[in-house]
């Protein structure tokens, strides 16, 4: 068991080898299968840490003065297993899909696998944020690898390049402080350290907000619906359906397990912080029309849910209901699970997409069921596990979250009474508007009539590609019919975080508090039903072919594919009833006749929904670090007098201090 | 086993018979004769020996949609406590997973309309699936507030403990999870003022243009499957607030239950001869209001439950 985890480091470490020294011809296939390779061995080394079999390493030489500690405990397991899953699909995709990509790309790909990989085997201050810095500048680098080709990559590079390095100095901010105050920095004594106070909610904010911007996480996700459509779909997998989970592993590790919990406004801030995520996320998604930013803003969204479980079950623990706690803790783990196979699924349907027709636009794509019908199937399912509804596997994750949320009320104070209705009530709308923005994103996207020339000439994915998102598929649905088996896994992780008692799996039953669920039986039911129905059909209508028939035209001829519904007229109802929240911007120029102001020459109409907390936070504050560097510029006109007069006032100020002071 | 499957009997046969004593009371109230309570069923079987059609450029998700929508229905029918509160299926489902049901079949006829890729396939699949985006959060709410007191979002669990306690029905939380269900109910089953089920006019329309494609044993099934979904909502709406007699001898509790979801019925029907439909726009605006209802219900049930 030792070895597994060091095998899947040393098969990235292949893979990358793999990627640079062969021929392009069969570079992407070598890499890709050593990459799949060392994803499946980190899943299992990630599952035997889970079981309890964990790994830890200690190579003092590695690294000057701190040297390098890490360990894969349960909670790490956790994650690590999780990226595995996702890596393994991501590089049997690769393999078809970053045939023609460039070299350096296909290089960095492990190498941010590896990183992936190694953030949750961290075991102090200074190693972790090496790893974090190391998987940040991995991924920085591989989204601006189409910089070339598109010059949105390069604005998209920039956002991400500032917020995740914002992020890394409140993370190293709030570590160093912690382990300064603790004496040490490997995180066994930063747990035995007892910080209390002040420090201790510095540390808690500051870490919480570095976490929550690699989260994706409202108002610090602008970065991620840019940054994971530009890069190339595998590695938008990876971002989205691994790297995501770090951000909510760090508030795990640094609030429940190290800091220890805490009073219960902190979780409360984390919980109204997915609150918010999650129905920003959404509405933002329902009125995309680009598949990649829908999928990226339905991450914001998830990652919210899974906040509001981790809030939840800091403010439960923090109330001193364990049990509570528990199954909060462990419902956000299995929806980080659940997310991570379908939106790794979406992903690279999405990717599948676009290397069939070459655009992402759902207004321009349409009709791909018949020349595209395995991704069709494929998104289909992962649009089903998207949208909350049984037989998907989010439904039960989020049927967990919702026991957890609704089991606090007789007993949980004032505040319990206040915030649980209203998260309950941001679950529920996020359910209900994920549904409509993945019925938009099928059925728009991928069933009627082509809307475009690229999507009438789109053809299916090659082999490897329809692998990686089998694969992908595969553990949707095994997630989805078995999560009694996945369930006592996440529990040993809760209980390593939270001593208690959370949700149990009894056979095919999933039982929390008093209620039950057993997602096999229905999905069985229905199964049986359809079957049933089906046969009773084909009785009554005496085998009748069905005949072909003209669709309801007004009797106005065939129609073009202009009269359908767009992914943008689909989501208009939505945008109006939120009109309020959305601020959609409209515009409509009118252009006449130079020979009469009656006679209209043309109509431009445009329209667009920006992101508003983008718009009204991000805005200003650009604008502002804009004038003050222009003002500055006022400092510096180029005159040597000057430079030397700014020298001797700092001097005679240090000097100045140094009198005072000392 | 016996109770779930002669429910499922009861709903599948029963629900037309329901669609037309309906529009027999609306008739009656408008002073037109009426076509009588069997109309509906006789339509159903003119529906199923017609040809099945395949319109042009429609693919497997046109043609799986009714049929997901009817198996949705029917194995909501076998949860619910409508005449049993002992389904052999009901520790499998309970009140979020109904609601989840009932949503993907609304989400696979939504599907199956913007299939055909017409405007009105389209447009009703847009309308329907925002009306169900302000639905579900109201119906969670609800089902939040009925759950505190017993514990448990299992319906069998919830109609038991009213069973035992009728008088708990009247309590402020019950009331305004009552009004709150009737009008998602209203939303759901596509009735006035929400949408109007005899309805073919473009600006209006919601449900109707979603299926405007299907014809024949197609539409024979979502016919049957929508007066399902209505007879099941009633029955929920039913079993959650007044399930007397569901502790009776099983022939005894259908025919109770079958009252039940026809004087319910009835009373719905009355109700829309009175009103007119609302502008598309205007809906919103009565889901929020129920949603708030909703959300009063949990906060009252928060104070009730303390004292």
């Amino acid at each position: 068991m030792n070895l597994l985890f060091p095998g899947a480091l040393a098969l990235c470490a292949l893979a990358s080898l793999l990627a640079s020294i062969p021929p392009a011809r069969v570079r992407s296939a070598l890499a890709g299968t050593a990459l799949a390779g060392a994803g499946a061995a980190a899943l299992a080394a990630g599952a035997a840490a889970m079981a309890g079999r964990t790994w830890s390493a200690w190579l003092p030489d590695l690294l000057p003065l701190a040297g390098v500690r890490l360990e894969l405990d349960a909670l790490g397991g956790l994650f690590t297993a999780v990226t595995g899953g996702v890596i393994t699909a991501a590089a049997i995709y690769s393999i078809g899909y970053a045939r023609h990509a460039p070299r350096t790309a296909q290089i960095l790909v492990p190498l941010f696998a590896a990183a992936l990989l190694l953030v949750p085997a961290a075991a102090s201050v200074s190693t972790f944020l090496l790893l974090w810095e190391l998987m940040a500048i991995a991924s920085l680098l591989l989204v601006l690898a189409d910089h070339r080709a598109r010059p949105a990559v390069r604005s998209a590079g920039v956002w991400y390049a500032v917020l995740t390095h914002l992020g890394l100095v409140a993370i190293l901010g709030g570590l160093v402080a912690f382990a300064a105050a603790a004496g040490g920095e490997s995180f066994a004594e930063l747990r035995r350290a007892d910080a209390g106070g002040a420090l201790a909610i510095g540390v808690f904010l500051a870490t919480f907000a570095g976490f929550a911007s690699k989260a994706g996480i409202v108002p610090l996700h602008v970065w991620l619906p840019r940054a994971h459509p530009e890069a190339p779909s595998h590695v938008s997998a990876l971002m989205s359906a691994a790297m995501v989970n770090m951000g909510i592993y760090g508030i795990v590790r640094v609030g429940l397990d190290l800091l220890g919990g805490g009073p219960r406004w902190w979780w409360l801030v984390v919980l109204a912080a997915g609150a918010l995520s999650a129905l920003h996320g959404i509405l933002q998604a329902a009125v995309a029309s680009d598949l990649k930013r829908l999928l990226g803003y339905s991450t914001t969204e998830n990652m919210g849910l899974v906040l509001i479980g981790v809030g939840a079950a800091g403010f439960f623990e923090a109330s001193g209901e364990r049990a509570l706690a528990a199954l909060a803790l462990a419902a956000a783990l299995l929806h980080v699970i659940n997310h991570a196979a379908f939106k790794t699924l979406l992903f690279l349907a999405a990717g599948s997409v676009l290397h069939g027709t070459g655009t992402r636009d759902l207004d321009a794509l349409g009709g791909l069921r018949e020349r595209m019908p395995l991704t069709t199937i494929v998104f289909a399912l992962g649009a089903l596990c998207a949208s909350a509804l049984p037989p998907g596997n989010a439904f039960v994750s989020e049927w967990l979250m919702l026991q957890s949320l609704i089991r606090s009320l007789p007993d949980g104070g004032v505040s319990a009474a206040v915030v649980m209705p209203l998260a309950v009530a941001a679950v529920a709308l996020t359910a209900g508007l994920s549904a409509a923005t993945f019925v938009k994103a099928l059925g728009t996207g991928f069933l009627a009539r082509p809307r475009s020339a690229e999507a009438e000439r789109a053809h299916e994915a090659p082999p490897s590609m329809l692998a990686g998102m089998a694969l992908a598929g595969a553990a949707c649905v095994a997630l989805a019919l078995g999560p009694t088996l996945v369930l006592p896994g996440v529990a040993e992780v809760t209980g390593q975080v939270l001593p208690g008692r959370g949700p149990a799996a009894d056979g095919a039953y999933l039982r929390a508090a008093a209620s039950s669920l057993s997602p096999v039986l229905i999905a069985a039911a229905l199964a049986v039903t359809v079957a049933a129905l089906l046969a009773v059909l084909r009785a009554l209508a005496l085998r009748r072919a069905r005949r072909a028939a003209r669709l309801w035209d007004c009797g106005a001829g065939p129609m073009t594919a202009r009269m359908e519904y767009t992914a943008t007229s689909f989501a208009e109802p939505l945008q109006r009833v939120f009109d309020d929240v959305l601020a959609p911007e409209s515009d409509v120029e009118v252009t006449h006749v130079k020979e009469s102001a009656y006679l209209v020459n043309r109509v431009r109409f445009q329209a667009a929904v920006p992101d508003r907390i983008e718009h009204r936070l991000y805005a200003p504050a650009i604008a502002l670090a804009d004038r003050v560097g222009r003002a500055s510029r006022e400092l510096a006109n180029g005159s040597v007098h000057r430079y030397v007069g700014y020298g001797f006032a700092a001097f005679a100020v240090t000097l100045i201090v140094l009198a005072v002071t000392s | 086993m016996i109770g779930a499957a002669a429910q499922v009997v009861l709903i599948g046969v029963g629900s037309p018979f329901l669609v037309g004593l309906m529009r027999q009371v609306r008739a009656r109230l408008e002073g037109r004769a009426g076509a009588g309570i069997a109309q509906p069923m006789r339509d159903l079987r003119k529906l199923l020996r017609k040809e099945p059609i395949a319109p042009h450029g429609t693919g497997w998700l046109f043609r799986a949609a009714p049929l997901v929508l009817a198996a949705t229905a029917l194995v909501v029918a076998a949860v619910g406590p409508f005449a049993t509160t002992d389904s052999p299926l009901d520790p499998a489902a309970d009140l979020f997973a109904v609601t989840a049901l009932l949503a993907l079949g609304t989400v696979a006829l939504a599907l199956g309309g913007l299939d055909t890729g017409t405007a009105f396939g389209g447009m009703g699949a847009s309308r329907e699936m925002t009306v169900m985006a302000l639905v579900e959060p109201t119906i969670l709410l609800a089902v939040f507030a009925l759950s505190i007191r017993v514990g448990s979002t299992n319906l069998g669990q919830i109609a038991a403990s009213v069973a035992e306690d009728p008088l708990s029905v009247i309590s402020p939380v019950s009331l305004l999870a009552a009004v709150a269900l009737i009008i998602v109910t209203v939303a759901e089953t596509g009735r006035i003022p929400v949408d109007n089920p005899a309805t073919h006019l473009e600006l209006t329309m919601i449900h109707e243009a979603m299926v405007l494609e299907y014809a024949g044993p197609d539409l024979a099934l979502i016919e049957w499957a929508s007066a399902m979904r209505l007879t099941v909502l009633l029955g929920l709406f039913a079993g959650l607030f007044t399930p007397w007699g569901i502790t009776l001898a099983l022939p005894l509790a259908l025919a109770v239950f079958a009252l039940k979801v026809a004087v319910l019925g009835a009373l719905l029907a009355a109700a829309e001869v009175f009103m007119a439909k609302l502008r598309l726009f205007r809906v919103p605006e009565l889901l929020a209001g129920s949603f708030l209802l909703a959300l009063l219900a949990v906060a009252a049930s928060f104070f009730l439950e303390r004292a």
